[in-house]
């Protein structure tokens, strides 16, 4: 019989290992469906690398398309190390963008080093504000935080729907439902000439090394892994319970807003209400890839971002559909947990009978 | 007033139980699984993969039945994932679950357009008939409302019966609520944790798989991209509004469905002053405000999400 025993401590190979293997082991997998769909295999995965890191402009795509995932793999991984479920960020990306394209379209005149942070600040407030309502939830009610978020999700997305058809709908879009463009100032420059890659990446990098200061060197980040840990052991030990689950909401909920407002004023310049294709969700699978660790993160989110910009190169070069990057991203999920299991376990196999 | 008679029409009430319907699979499952211990996360994306599985096996030429079957053995197959992950090997429900939810949802999305690479307008299939009453069509009122009803409908109602009953009253029913309370209990009594979780599970999550297939089936008739749009989560909430007992879930689920109907009606009764969001919102709202209204007093199984491993004390 197989039994399953704890290491003492994880060597730092192996919990390189788990990530890497899951994802190898998830492109491997990719073969499956490739053939299900009648692909050329061979072909398939050569446009699924050549799309995502064959030339100077596939590289930047996949940095543009990670920076939003950055940001929302962030939020899973600062929350769910404190065990606050948050699978909210879809909805707090969204908040994020609102709040970018009410400050950033004109109502506000100021130069770009005062508009662009008052820009990103609104955005990281809305996701946070947003991810309020949950908490208190949480905390007055009992309510469990996982179905509230989620169920927000579909709130906000209405709620943006509606306020592009209204308010916020631009008079010269001719009926399209989207926000007026964002004013110069508020446009995050971007990195590389005439690529989409902008300067949302660079905040994304340093919200990144600054949440793994605070989580590993300060008192804060310290209550924070302490009451992911044990709740009971940290409450026994004097953490202030609601305050740490306020600031970890905070972080979240701001890190997914920030999402929206650099996805609003660094890649798109406007609002639509299909901004996003699902990086809320895809951030959870981020966070996991990355073991919860905020500079993880980094690679993690380049990783996902390949695997999406490398399927909509492939989708449009042998017709099969780009969904297949949504399978990909889910397997490596499950391949990570999984994966993650055999890093902290030590796999014995065990006469039956015999002592252990 | 007119927002009032609204009530009395039999047809919105026909489709409050239509909109009911799949919740009441969906809701039975989830109170299911959570009864024996494990949050099933999955539902979202079991949703969706019943819905497809049963849809494309009848557009591909089996019988409606065979097609619930199918939708019904596909969610078993995701419910078994999740059970394998999260019960023998102990992972994170609340991550499995979005897993499977991710997973089941691609590999519907990707199945879909595979079949139909370049199709514009979903294709369709016969679907499920409302059901022959005979004479009982002539009760006033309920006559009306009931004939509207198809076979899936009736099935829902029967697995609340069937649900209750083997909960409260068998060796079975007692042992799956045990697991979910105490499974140090039931391992004295020389039965697998293990094997109870997962059968709970398992079946769960098949009977979840046959309400998103009802939306296909009967509610529908096509399947599109989105068309779950969060009824799984519904489900989970509502779980615990019914404090995991099937009457009450049937009662949750007729509420919620009563309050959908309503809110269509109200639409086109406003006559398009207030905007639509603001309508489709409600559903939402109201599963939120449903969850807060229990969650205070709400009993949740003592062992749920924990997991049981052989011997533990």
């Amino acid at each position: 019989m197989i039994r399953f025993v704890r290491r003492e401590a994880v060597p730092f190979w192996l919990s390189l290992a788990a990530p890497v293997g899951a994802g190898l082991a998830a492109l491997l997998l990719t073969a499956v469906p490739l053939a299900i769909s009648g692909a050329p295999i061979g072909r398939g995965f050569a446009l699924l690398f050549e799309g995502s890191v064959g030339s100077v402009f596939a590289l930047t795509e996949t940095m543009a398309r990670a920076t939003p995932l950055i940001f929302t793999g962030l939020a899973a991984a600062v929350a769910f190390r404190a065990k606050l479920w948050n699978i909210g960020a879809e909805g707090q990306l969204y908040a994020g963008a609102l709040a970018a394209v009410v400050v950033g379209t004109g109502a506000i005149a100021a130069p770009p080093f005062v508009l662009v942070p008052l820009v990103l600040l609104a955005g990281a407030a809305a996701g946070a504000g947003l991810l309020m309502g949950p908490v208190f939830f949480k905390s007055r009610f009992g309510a469990d935080e996982v179905v509230t978020t989620l169920l927000m999700n579909f709130i906000v997305i209405l709620f943006v729907q509606m306020m592009l058809e209204g308010p916020l709908k631009d008079p010269l879009s001719l009926g399209w439902p989207q926000s007026e463009p964002m004013v110069d100032e508020a446009v995050l420059p971007k990195l590389v000439d005439r690529m989409r890659v902008h300067a949302g990446l660079l905040v994304a990098i340093a919200c990144a090394i600054a949440s793994h200061v605070l989580l590993e060197r300060t008192l804060w980040g310290f209550q924070i892994r302490a009451v992911g840990e044990s709740a009971a052991a940290a409450r026994y030990a004097g953490v202030p319970m609601g305050g740490t689950l306020l600031r970890v909401a905070l972080l979240s909920g701001g890190f997914a807003g920030l999402a929206g407002a650099c996805e609003v004023a660094g890649l798109k310049g406007y609002l639509t209400a299909d901004l996003s294709p699902g990086y809320g969700y895809a951030g959870i699978v981020v966070a996991m890839l990355a073991g919860l660790s905020p500079l993880g993160v980094i690679p993690a989110a380049l990783f996902v971002a390949g695997v999406f910009v490398g399927a909509d190169t492939m989708s449009r070069s042998i017709g099969v559909s780009n969904y297949l990057a949504d399978l990909v991203v889910a397997m490596s999920l499950l391949c990570v947990i999984v994966g993650g299991l055999f890093a902290r376990y030590e796999v014995r196999f065990v006469r039956r009978g015999a002592q252990a | 007033m007119e927002a009032l008679e609204i009530l009395l029409q039999p047809s919105f009430w026909a489709a409050a139980i239509r909109i009911a319907t799949p919740l009441i699979f969906g809701v039975l499952g989830a109170l299911l699984c959570e009864r024996a211990g494990v949050l099933n996360l999955g539902i979202e994306g079991i949703f969706v993969a019943g819905a497809m599985a049963g849809w494309l096996s009848v557009y591909l030429g089996l019988p409606l039945w065979g097609g619930v079957a199918v939708a019904a053995l596909t969610g078993a197959a995701f419910g078994l994932l999740h059970a394998v992950l999260t019960v023998p090997l102990g992972l994170s429900q609340h991550v499995t679950g979005i897993g499977v939810t991710l997973l089941a949802t691609s590999m519907s999305y990707f199945g879909y357009r595979v079949a139909f690479p370049n199709v514009t307008s979903p294709p369709r299939i016969e679907a499920f008939r409302p059901l022959d009453l005979g004479p009982l069509r002539e009760i006033p009122f309920v006559g009306p409302i009931l004939a509207q009803q198809t076979a899936l409908t009736w099935l829902a109602f029967a697995c609340v019966a069937v649900v209750g009953l083997v909960l409260a009253r068998t060796q079975l029913g007692l042992a799956v609520r045990a697991v979910g309370d105490n499974p140090a209990a039931v391992e004295s009594q020389g039965l697998s944790v293990t094997a109870i979780r997962m059968g709970a599970v398992v079946a769960g999550s098949a009977l979840m798989a046959v309400g998103g297939a009802f939306l296909t089936m009967s509610a529908f008739n096509a399947f599109f991209f989105g068309m779950i749009s969060g009824r799984g989560w519904v489900c989970i909430a509502l779980t615990v509004f019914a404090s995991w007992r099937p009457g009450k879930a049937l009662v949750g689920a007729l509420l919620f469905g009563a309050f959908d109907a309503y809110q269509l009606r109200l639409q086109t009764v406003s006559g398009g002053v207030v905007p639509s969001q603001i309508f489709l919102m409600l559903p939402y709202v109201f599963s939120i405000a449903a969850l807060l209204v229990a969650a205070r007093r709400a009993d949740y199984p003592r062992a749920l999400m924990q997991p049981y491993f052989k011997g533990q004390r």
